[in-house]
Parts: C-alpha cells; sequence; structure tokens
C-alpha cells in the first residue's frame, strides 16, 4: 500500500523533472522564471502539487516525541498539532489546539481549553483525555523523548475535568511549560500510536493531527507525506484555515550538499533545507530564494570546566571574553550567520543585547591576566608558575570560526589548541567531568535554556559551586510576570558573560533555499520549516 | 588422503566435493574473523550509542539514571566477553538483534537496502566486465603502434580516478546541466545509469589493465605460433584459444572487485542518494549502531566468500587441470 502511493508520486514528478526541463531552452527558462517572479507576489496561492524537499541526512526516527535530529524535526512538524504556537516574530504564545490557557500559582498549574472538532488521521478525537495520555505517555518514555521530557520535569499530575479541559499541576515553579507545549516534541499522537511501540513509532507509524500523514519511510531515502483532506484546525499564525495547498511532499534524503545544491538548480527539487556557505554565492547568483533564520537559544559557546584549577580565578575566563575579536569572526562567516551580541540568539525571546560586556579588548584581557600572575612566556604564550595558559578544546561540530578564535587568543597570550573530533568521542570526554572547555549551541526558543542549560543544581556545564545566578534562574522560573521574568533573565545573562561562565562566539543559522515556484515557506519560532502555507506556482 | 580416496583413484567429482567442503569450512572462519573483528574495533571506540542517540546535534539534558537504564536494555553495561557472546549467540541462530538507533531489526534493514545494492553492484559488475573487456581487445587487436600504446595506457588512468569525483563530474554533466538522468534516487533503471557508470569506470579500468597484460603473455606463448603455422585465423585464434586462456586472472580477480564494488557503493550511493548497504553502514558507523555495523559486515563477509567460492569452483570450466592440482595440495 504504502509502496503504491510512494511509485504514484514518483511518476508524477521525479522522472520526468528532468526531460521536462530539458525542452526549455535556457534563456526562456530565465525569462519564465523573472515573469514568475514578479506575478508571484500578488498571485493567489493554488491548490495542488507535490513539494520535493532535500534533506541533509538520515532522520533516523520520525516520532516527534522521540529525541529527533533536525531532519526529523521538520518531518515530524508536518504531522503533528501543538497545543499553542509561538510567533517566530515576537516569542508570543499564541492559540493552536488550545483556545485559551491560564498559569497559576507560580507557574505551578496551567489550564489549557482545547478546541472542538479537531480528530487524529485515524478518525478519534483531539480531547483532554487523549493530551493527558500523550504527557503521561512522555513522562514514561524517560530517556527517550530526551528534549519533551525535561519539559515536563517536576509533572504532579493532569486532570481532565471535561473533554475540553486539561489540568497540568508541577510541583515546582515551571515557568517554561507554556513555551514548550508549543513544540514539536510535545506534538499530539493519538492514542493507537501512543499504544505502540518506540521502535514502531520510530519506523513511522505515528498518526497526529497534522495537516499532513505520513505515508511512508524508507532510511536514506525518502519520507513521503499526503494532505489530509479534512484538516481545519491550523495554528492562529497561519495564513489559511482548511487543508494544507501541498497535495503532498516528499522529502529526498541527500547527502551531498553540491548535489542538493545541484538538484535545486535544476528543479529536480523544489526546496533544500541546508545549504553550505559555499553554495549561497551561486544560488543568490541565480535569484533563488533563501531562508535563513537564527536558532533561537543558547549561541554557540565556550563553556569552562570550573573545577579544574585552570578556571578557578575568574580573571581567565573573563580575559577570553575580552580578548575575542567578534566583528572580526563575521569575515569568515556565512553572510546569515552572525557574531554573537549575548549568551542567548537574537531569535530568542527576552534577548538583550550584550554587545557592551563582550566587546574586544585585548588591553583589558592581557591586563586582567597579568594582575592574576600569568606572564608572558618566550614564545608568547603566558606562564604562572611554570605552567603554559594551554586550554585544549576537542569539539566535533563542522565549524570554520575556532581556528580564528584560536589565532585571536593567541594574541593575549593563551593557547586554545583544538582537536576535531566526533560526537561520541566529545559526549564520552565530557561525561569524564574532565574537559577543560565544552563547546556547543543548544536550539530552544525560551530563555529558560540559560537555566537547564547553566543552574548548578541542575546540568551544571560549568561544574561550578552555586551562586547568585542561581538564585536568579531560580526565580526566572516561578515569575509570573512577562516583565519579571525579562528582568531577571537578563540580569542572569549579565552574570553569565560578565564571570565567564559562558563565552558566546556565534550565533547559528538555519540556511535553506526553495525554487522560485515555492511560496509561503517559513521557519517557526524554533527554526524548523513549516509547510502548510506552502504552495507551488503552476 | 583415505584409504577410499586412494581406492578410488582421486575422481575428479570427489576432489570438487572435498575442495568445495574445506573451503565452506574456510568460508565459515573468514565470516566469524570478520564478525570478531569489527566488534572489537567498535568496541574500542569511546562513546556508546545511547550517548549519541540522546544527543542529536544538540546536546543531552536527561537523567543519567534513565540513559543507564538504556544501557542496559542493550547489554552496553555488560563486559567485552558478555556483550560479545550475547552477540555472537544471536548470530548463529541467525538473529542479527535490533539496531539501537532506530529500532528496526538489523535483518529487515539489510533486507530492505540489500537489492538495492545488488542492483548497483552487478550492473555495475557487469558494465565493467564488457568495458574493460571492449578496452583489452582493443588495445590488444590495434594494428597502429601509437593506438594501441594510447589504448594501453589508459586504464592506468582509470584506475586514478576516485570514485566520488567521476560521480560529482556525471551528475554534473549528465543530471544538472543536461537534464537526462535523475540526480537522486531508486527510482527505476534510469536512476541506475549513472551511479553504476561511476562504479564501473574504475573496475572496467582494472579489468582492462590485467586482461590486456594477460592477453599479450597468452599471445607469446608457444602454442600459439603452433595455431598460427597450423592456419588458424588470428579472430577464430584470439576466440577460441587466446581469450579462454587470458581470461583467468579476470576470473581470480572478479572475487576481489566484487569487494572493492561493495566498498565503493559507501561513496557512490552517497553521491547519488541512494539506499544500499552502504549507505545503511556508513550511518551505522557513524552513529556507532553496532548491531547495524556488525550486519552489514557479516553480510559484506558471506558476499565477498561466496563471491570467491564460485570463482574458485568456476576455474575447472576454463581449466581442468586447476581443480586436480589444488585438491592434491589441500589434501
Amino acid at each position: 500500500m504504502q509502496r503504491s502511493v510512494a511509485s504514484v508520486m514518483n511518476q508524477t514528478r521525479g522522472a520526468h523533472a528532468p526531460r521536462r526541463a530539458a525542452g526549455i531552452g535556457a534563456a526562456l527558462c530565465a525569462a519564465a522564471f523573472a515573469l514568475l517572479g514578479t506575478a508571484a507576489h500578488g498571485a493567489q496561492p493554488q491548490y495542488g502539487g507535490i513539494l520535493k524537499v532535500a534533506l541533509e541526512g538520515d532522520p533516523l526516527c520520525v516520532d516527534p516525541q522521540q529525541p529527533g535530529n533536525n531532519t526529523a524535526l521538520n518531518i515530524g512538524r508536518q504531522i503533528t498539532d501543538s497545543l499553542t504556537d509561538q510567533d517566530p516574530e515576537t516569542g508570543n504564545i499564541v492559540p493552536w489546539l488550545a483556545t485559551s490557557w491560564k498559569s497559576e500559582d507560580d507557574n505551578r498549574r496551567f489550564t489549557f481549553v482545547l478546541r472542538d472538532g479537531a480528530t487524529f488521521a485515524d478518525g478519534s478525537p483531539l480531547d483532554a483525555d487523549a493530551v493527558k495520555a500523550n504527557f503521561d505517555g512522555i513522562v514514561k518514555m524517560g530517556a527517550r523523548a530526551s528534549l519533551a521530557s525535561t519539559y515536563l520535569a517536576g509533572l504532579d499530575r493532569i486532570d481532565t475535568p471535561d473533554p475540553r479541559t486539561v489540568v497540568i499541576v508541577f510541583k515546582q515553579p515551571n515557568a517554561q511549560f507554556l513555551q514548550a507545549t508549543s513544540t514539536m516534541s510535545m506534538g499530539l499522537l493519538s492514542k493507537a500510536t501512543l499504544a505502540k511501540s518506540y521502535e514502531e513509532r520510530c519506523q513511522g507509524q505515528v498518526v497526529g493531527s497534522g495537516p499532513f500523514t505520513l505515508t511512508s519511510f524508507v532510511h536514506n531515502q525518502a519520507a513521503k507525506l499526503q494532505r489530509r483532506e479534512d484538516y481545519g484546525w491550523p495554528s492562529s499564525l497561519a495564513a489559511h484555515k482548511d487543508k494544507a495547498y501541498l497535495e503532498g511532499i516528499e522529502f529526498r534524503i541527500i547527502p551531498e550538499s553540491g548535489v542538493r545544491n545541484g538538484s535545486l538548480l535544476s528543479r529536480q527539487v523544489d526546496v533544500s533545507t541546508s545549504v553550505q556557505p559555499q553554495d549561497e554565492k551561486v544560488l543568490l547568483a541565480q535569484g533563488f530564494p533563501i531562508l535563513a533564520r537564527s536558532n533561537p537559544g543558547l549561541v554557540y559557546s565556550f563553556f569552562p570546566n570550573e573545577s579544574l584549577p585552570l578556571w578557578a580565578s575568574p580573571a581567565v575566563r573573563r580575559a577570553i571574553v575580552k580578548g575575542i575579536n567578534r566583528p572580526e569572526l563575521q569575515a569568515i562567516l556565512s553572510r546569515y550567520q552572525r557574531a554573537a551580541t549575548s549568551v542567548l540568539a537574537k531569535t530568542t525571546p527576552s534577548y538583550v543585547d550584550q554587545s557592551q560586556a563582550l566587546a574586544y579588548d585585548p588591553k583589558g584581557a592581557a591586563k586582567l591576566l597579568e594582575d592574576d600572575g600569568w606572564v608572558l612566556g618566550k614564545d608568547g604564550i603566558r606562564e604562572k608558575n611554570g605552567e603554559r595558559l594551554t586550554v585544549r578544546l576537542e569539539y566535533w561540530q563542522a565549524v570554520t570560526f575556532l581556528e580564528l578564535v584560536q589565532q585571536q587568543l593567541r594574541e593575549i597570550g593563551v593557547d586554545l589548541q583544538l582537536k576535531k573530533s566526533v560526537i561520541g568521542q566529545v559526549n564520552a570526554q565530557r561525561d569524564t567531568g574532565k574537559m577543560p572547555l565544552q563547546f556547543y549551541n543548544l536550539t530552544r526558543a525560551d530563555p529558560d535554556i540559560l537555566r537547564t542549560v547553566f543552574l548548578a543544581s541542575g546540568r551544571n556545564v560549568n561544574f561550578r559551586q552555586p551562586a547568585e545566578v542561581d538564585e536568579v534562574l531560580a526565580k526566572s522560573a516561578a515569575a509570573q510576570e512577562p516583565a519579571e521574568r525579562r528582568a531577571l533573565i537578563a540580569r542572569a545573562a549579565e552574570l553569565l558573560v560578565a564571570d565567564g561562565h559562558a563565552i558566546p562566539l556565534v550565533e547559528l543559522a538555519t540556511v535553506g533555499a526553495t525554487g522560485k515556484h515555492v511560496h509561503g515557506l517559513h521557519y517557526d519560532a524554533s527554526s524548523r520549516l513549516q509547510f502548510y502555507d506552502t504552495w507551488l506556482q503552476k | 588422503m583415505t584409504k577410499t580416496a586412494a581406492r578410488s583413484g582421486w575422481r575428479d567429482g570427489n576432489d570438487a566435493w572435498r575442495y568445495a567442503f574445506s573451503r565452506i569450512v574456510q568460508s565459515a572462519f573468514v565470516l566469524w574473523a570478520a564478525y570478531t573483528v569489527s566488534f572489537v574495533i567498535l568496541y574500542i571506540l569511546p562513546s556508546d550509542p545511547v550517548s549519541i542517540m540522546l544527543n542529536q546535534g544538540d546536546q543531552s539534558m536527561v537523567d543519567p539514571a534513565q540513559v543507564a537504564a538504556l544501557r542496559a536494555q542493550y547489554h552496553l553495561d555488560e563486559p567485552l566477553l558478555v556483550q560479545y557472546g550475547i552477540a555472537l549467540w544471536q548470530a548463529l541462530r541467525l538473529d542479527l538483534g535490533v539496531s539501537i538507533q532506530t529500532g528496526q531489526q538489523v535483518a529487515a534493514m539489510l533486507a530492505q537496502a540489500a537489492p538495492a545494492t545488488a542492483a548497483l553492484a552487478l550492473c555495475a559488475l557487469a558494465a565493467a566486465l564488457v568495458l574493460g573487456l571492449g578496452l583489452a581487445l582493443a588495445a590488444s587487436s590495434a594494428r597502429n603502434a601509437r593506438l594501441r600504446s594510447a589504448l594501453q595506457a589508459a586504464p592506468s588512468l582509470g584506475v586514478c580516478l576516485p570514485t566520488f569525483w567521476v560521480g560529482l563530474l556525471l551528475l554534473q554533466w549528465l543530471s544538472f546541466t543536461f537534464p537526462v538522468f535523475s540526480a537522486m534516487g531508486n527510482d527505476g533503471w534510469q536512476s541506475l545509469v549513472l551511479p553504476a557508470a561511476t562504479l564501473a569506470l574504475p573496475t572496467a579500468a582494472t579489468v582492462a589493465q590485467v586482461l590486456s597484460r594477460s592477453l599479450s603473455a597468452v599471445w607469446g606463448q608457444p602454442f600459439v605460433g603452433a595455431l598460427r603455422a597450423k592456419g588458424l585465423s588470428r579472430r577464430r585464434l584470439l576466440f577460441t584459444h587466446v581469450l579462454p586462456n587470458a581470461t583467468i586472472p579476470v576470473l581470480t580477480m572478479t572475487g576481489v572487485l566484487m569487494g572493492n564494488l561493495l566498498a565503493g557503493s559507501v561513496v557512490t550511493e552517497t553521491v547519488f542518494s541512494r539506499e544500499g548497504i552502504g549507505r545503511l553502514a556508513q550511518g551505522a558507523v557513524a552513529v556507532k549502531d553496532i548491531p547495524v555495523v556488525q550486519g552489514v559486515v557479516v553480510l559484506a563477509a558471506a558476499v565477498f566468500v561466496a563471491v570467491n567460492l564460485v570463482v574458485d569452483l568456476a576455474y575447472p570450466l576454463l581449466d581442468p587441470r586447476i581443480t586436480r592440482n589444488r585438491a592434491r595440495a589441500l589434501a
């Protein structure tokens, strides 16, 4: 059954696309595209068509509640709906399946009122009972729901006084929970899906209430989605209210960036979800629309392990914050990425500009180090009691700016030694607690990411003793008033940078591109693609 | 040598069975060795697959106790020997286990991926043999000395071409610039042409190289001169006497070539975004999905061993002297 749907889809676009394109001369093509481009702005959305989307890697597991890589999340978002949605522009939480909500008791108690008439693709109703079953299921899933289970940490109980009301009670204040309900990690699945094994769900036996349903999933090959004709409960942010414009979406897994780009340019795919910096120029030169958005959350930063003697005094950490010339990093970044201006990305709600605190100040850095007893050695690297100021960093991410940071730090006498490795090895090192420096970013469209990562009684990325910042972070989880919470987050960010607990570097951006005939595609607040309003110009 | 065997006088049929049996025992040993070596290598690598599974891109925030429970579920907390024992016992009962990353049965994953790779490898092998044979024959029968040396030099060039580069070049020409073939996927024969050609080119070059050399060696043998003196035409001589003798080294190589094709499928399947064993292996190694890697290793080793076995058993068809000598050597 699944196979047959797949083959029909292939016939409609896959096999004929290259031949069709061959018939049109290059000049004609360019002229036609230019006309389409201008016509599209005023054009009405059109129903129909299968959108071909190039993903850069195998999704591994398509169940949105289980740990997903970015490619899996882009699929999961289309088949599940959430209680709320988050406006990518303002960060505000807006209605989706829940029409209204309130939080009480210092963010310990959340009450959601559900809309009428929403159903899962298998026909079962999306009611309070289904929401309860989902959230209870996530808690039971534990580590397998690595994101969602942390959003529900400290859950006391879930009550369903009537089919349209869900009351979720936590043991402690949980200000981040409202935003968490907008993420696809807490996307809702039918009860029949919840009864399946986690493995079956990973392999594609997932039924949600979203505008598309998954019809087939073949590892390393493709995932195919089909429109739900009876859909009619989109997020309040959506531009239309009934079924999706696209008849279906075909995700193709194309690991080679050059092949993704060539396929997009030759119209063998309509969307590329991951464009490498070296491919941006070609696409821009040919006028292909680029979709770029900074990933909200924690920017790419260094996190010192403060339990080690090297970092015992804050001087070295503070000096490194000052010794990095962030604007200079911009020269080697993609035009869509930017140097960090805070520990949080600009797209995160409650972001506050910390450029002042992150200003390049090599003299100030040198003075801090000298006052702390680090004197310049013969080779330009500082020493103290015969020990060189060497910091080792093992990392796995495909980033190009660390070598420049290394050069910059050398100028203030710090020897940053880089070791590019693989994720498994870096994690193993991290788990020993002996890694002097960690380097990563974390995508989350809620400033609570600071509490998750830094809280001394929580993950404690710095292996440090409790300090003022922990009190501020704890208070931020209980703040009822948005203004109060914003002020607390700003204070926490200030303390984290001032003491060098976080050494922010670069804001990661998700960069994709579409053909000129694709319209209405955009990122949600978490910088994942949302295809509900997308349509193809015929 | 047993008394019965001595009395029966080493008939060819008996030799063949004996020979086949000893080869099967050897094959089982090779399979076991491949399984064990890959297991040990994967074990030596730091980190474990559960940690990778829970850290897809972003860092995990999960409770260590829950991680420990998951590790226990996959026996990753047991000592090396116990893990190995469990895995080997399952493998002996033809149970390759379950993928840690996806939860699928490894056997099902292999069954899903194998046909695509088999089609790719067989097409590439056939293309390589035809192309290699054609080139070698052209080189050996070219009258013009310059043309002959050019044709003989061509394979060395072909052997040097990296598969990755050939693939991207073919894509650029025949898919992106001139949209003749689809750039990706496993959609029918059309999507097989470019990847098979990519994989076939270096293999064809190797075949041509070996066959060229062996053709010129056979042409120089005294029996050829004798047959020519008897008045056989050059064409007849080539196809009935020289070529069959010259193909034996190529046949020997086919087993090795099959291994190369399987290895080349990792790159080819990635460049052409195809489903298959190569992609499966690459993905599984990247996330340290031990059961899947083990499954791929066993399958690849089995194919390699089987092809070599078939090749060995096929020698007597081309040259009946081989079985007797080999069997004697083994006895």
